[in-house]
């Protein structure tokens, strides 16, 4: 996979699904997206993370043709979002953050409902309901109202809900912000299934485990602007290190005195609570903690993560 | 996307197809209090007020209380269709059930979802009117075929109040302004548009005020129509100026929805 911010597309490779040069986002005098360049390409899965108010999901609007561009140039499937909106709607699938089920209809009316704005033929409508609310496990649901549902259940019909049209890219808003474990597993599972099939997708999330399951490539968003892009393990590899030495002390004072720790590290955090040592050779670390008698209440050895990465670049301070 | 050559529906027709599908659920109540209202107002209005009066003014404007009540009250049944309509379900579209959002992530278009939603109105106010003018006829009060005008009478009349109210209902943060329409608006409409008496009746500085509501104008219209004998040159004033609210409202709702759902 090459590395370059923007690759390039090579002879031979299909046009990108999306491209954006300069993509700007306004709102009065507030810029939400900040001249931001990307491309997604057929068939992988990309995903925007960022802490909140970052400006995904005024990008994801923006991609699906929901949200006027503000600046900058913006070609979804080929088509200009302002002229075409209708042409690439027809085409995408939008799990929005915001559910926008109706819950006085039925699980499976609600498919059919939407199918038809796609001028989908009701009776091909109703086959394709029924296969999707068996891939979102929702088929003994089919004729219950929407209002009673889980919130793992809601995402599940929204998201069957965006590929009753078929579409070429699936876009999702946050698709399991509030869900439980058990609810945002199986919502892998079935993403990870569409992968397999060759939808391409678009993601944001504020889940680092979530961006490294599904993404191939993503970007972290930060005050409207990419901090970095590129594979979640390019990512690791650029910006953190193999792996990351957490140790807690009793004291602060222990805490102080095991700073002097830092000359092994290529980088170290202090947090209130403990220690981080960021380095390639972690337990030649922990043991030389040890040997110098520094004797941490606990330390353990991780690999680094992308949740590294990014706090490194959007920052520890609470985002409101 | 589906393979077939049929010609594609228009885009605000599969909006306008929701509503439709969506009124299965209360379809049955609906059509009862469609058929109630008029049935206990007439009884009430027309026949209980209706003789009292009767015995002592004889005739107002020259018919029976009950001939002279019963079209204005179709007008106004329309107002009223044409106002709840153009409400609660707007601000359910944008904020509560956030259907308009999801068919904006589809094909659908703001134009479309707006024009869809209008011509759902427009189904029920026919209904409304067509149910109303079969019960005036059960009444014996419809006289001539010119009767049947009555009932696009009664669309454009609550069309009039719709539009203007849905562009003004997209901009609305909570429903708390809706019951200030009501209070304010249909209900002193409804008692002094000439349902009830003539607005000749009416204090002189109050009779312009009378003639500017749509409700007068819808109100003059239908009875004229249901009681034969319209007069073309007033029957076409009154027909424009409904006309032209609904087009002044639709344009405004062009843009607030635009503002809105389009950010």
């Amino acid at each position: 996979m090459p590395s370059a911010p923007h690759p390039a597309v090579a002879p031979g490779e299909p046009a990108p699904l999306v491209v954006a040069r300069g993509l700007v986002k306004r709102f009065g005098e507030f810029l939400a997206v900040d001249g931001v360049d990307f491309e997604i390409r057929r068939g992988e899965c990309f995903g925007f993370l960022g802490p909140n108010g970052a400006g995904k999901t005024s990008t994801m609007r923006m991609i699906a043709c929901m949200s006027p561009v503000s600046g900058g140039t913006l070609r979804v499937l080929g088509m200009d979002p302002a002229t075409d909106g209708p042409a690439i709607r027809s085409r995408l699938g939008l799990v929005p953050q915001e559910d926008s089920l109706d819950l006085e209809l039925t699980v499976l009316d609600n498919l059919i409902v939407y199918a038809r704005y796609f001028d989908i033929p009701r009776a091909v409508a109703r086959e394709r309901a029924m296969e999707l609310l068996d891939f979102a496990q929702l088929t003994e649901r089919a004729r219950d109202r929407v209002e009673p549902l889980s919130g793992g259940m809601k995402r599940r019909l929204t998201i069957a809900r965006a590929l009753v049209s078929r579409p070429d890219l699936i876009i999702l808003d946050e698709p399991t912000t509030g869900l439980d474990p058990q609810a945002r597993h199986l919502l892998w599972d079935r993403l990870y299934r569409l992968k397999q099939e060759g939808v391409t997708q678009v993601v944001t999330t504020h889940y680092m485990e979530e961006a490294e399951q599904l993404c191939d490539r993503l970007v972290i968003m930060d005050h409207g602007r990419f901090a970095a892009e590129g594979s979640p393990r390019e990512l690791i590899g650029r910006y953190s290190t193999r792996e990351v030495v957490e140790l807690r002390f009793a004291t602060h004072d222990d805490q102080t005195e095991a700073l002097s720790l830092a000359p092994m590290a290529q980088r170290i955090e202090a947090l209130p609570d403990r220690l981080l040592l960021y380095s390639d050779e972690g337990d030649a670390i922990l043991t030389e903690a040890h040997r110098r008698g520094y004797a941490p209440v606990s330390g353990l050895v991780r690999r680094s993560t992308l949740e590294d990465v990014f706090l490194r670049l959007t920052g520890r301070t609470l985002v409101d | 996307m589906t393979g077939s050559r049929r010609r594609a529906r228009p885009l605000w027709l599969r909006s306008l197809g929701y509503w439709a599908f969506q009124y299965k659920r209360t379809w049955r109540s609906s059509v009862t209090s469609s058929f109630l209202e008029p049935l206990l107002f007439l009884t009430a209005m027309g026949i209980g007020l209706g003789s009292l009066v009767d015995r002592h003014v004889h005739h107002v404007a020259g018919v029976s209380y009950l001939a002279f009540v019963g079209p204005g009250l179709l007008a106004s049944a329309a107002m009223q269709v044409g106002t709840s309509e153009a409400t609660y379900p707007v601000m359910g579209a944008i904020k509560w059930i956030r259907t308009y959002f999801a068919m904006l992530a589809t094909p659908l278009r703001v134009i479309d979802v707006l024009t869809g939603h209008l011509a759902w109105i427009v189904v029920r106010l026919s209904m409304v009117s067509g149910i109303f003018l079969g019960v005036l006829a059960a009444f014996g009060l419809v006289r001539s075929w010119e009767a049947v005008l009555a009932l696009p009478a009664g669309v454009l009349t609550g069309l009039a109040f719709s539009a203007p109210i849905v562009a003004f209902a997209a901009t609305q943060e909570k429903d708390a302004a809706f019951s200030i329409i009501y209070r304010f608006g249909v209900v002193p409409l409804f008692l002094f548009s000439g349902i009830f008496f003539p607005i000749t009746l009416l204090p002189g500085w109050l009779q312009p005020v009378a003639w500017a509501t749509p409700l007068y104008h819808g109100v003059a219209l239908c009875r004229s129509l249901v009681l034969g004998g319209a007069p073309l040159g007033a029957s076409v004033v009154h027909a424009a100026y409904l006309l032209a609210l609904i087009a002044a409202g639709y344009a405004l709702a062009t843009v607030t929805y635009r503002r809105r759902l389009s950010v």
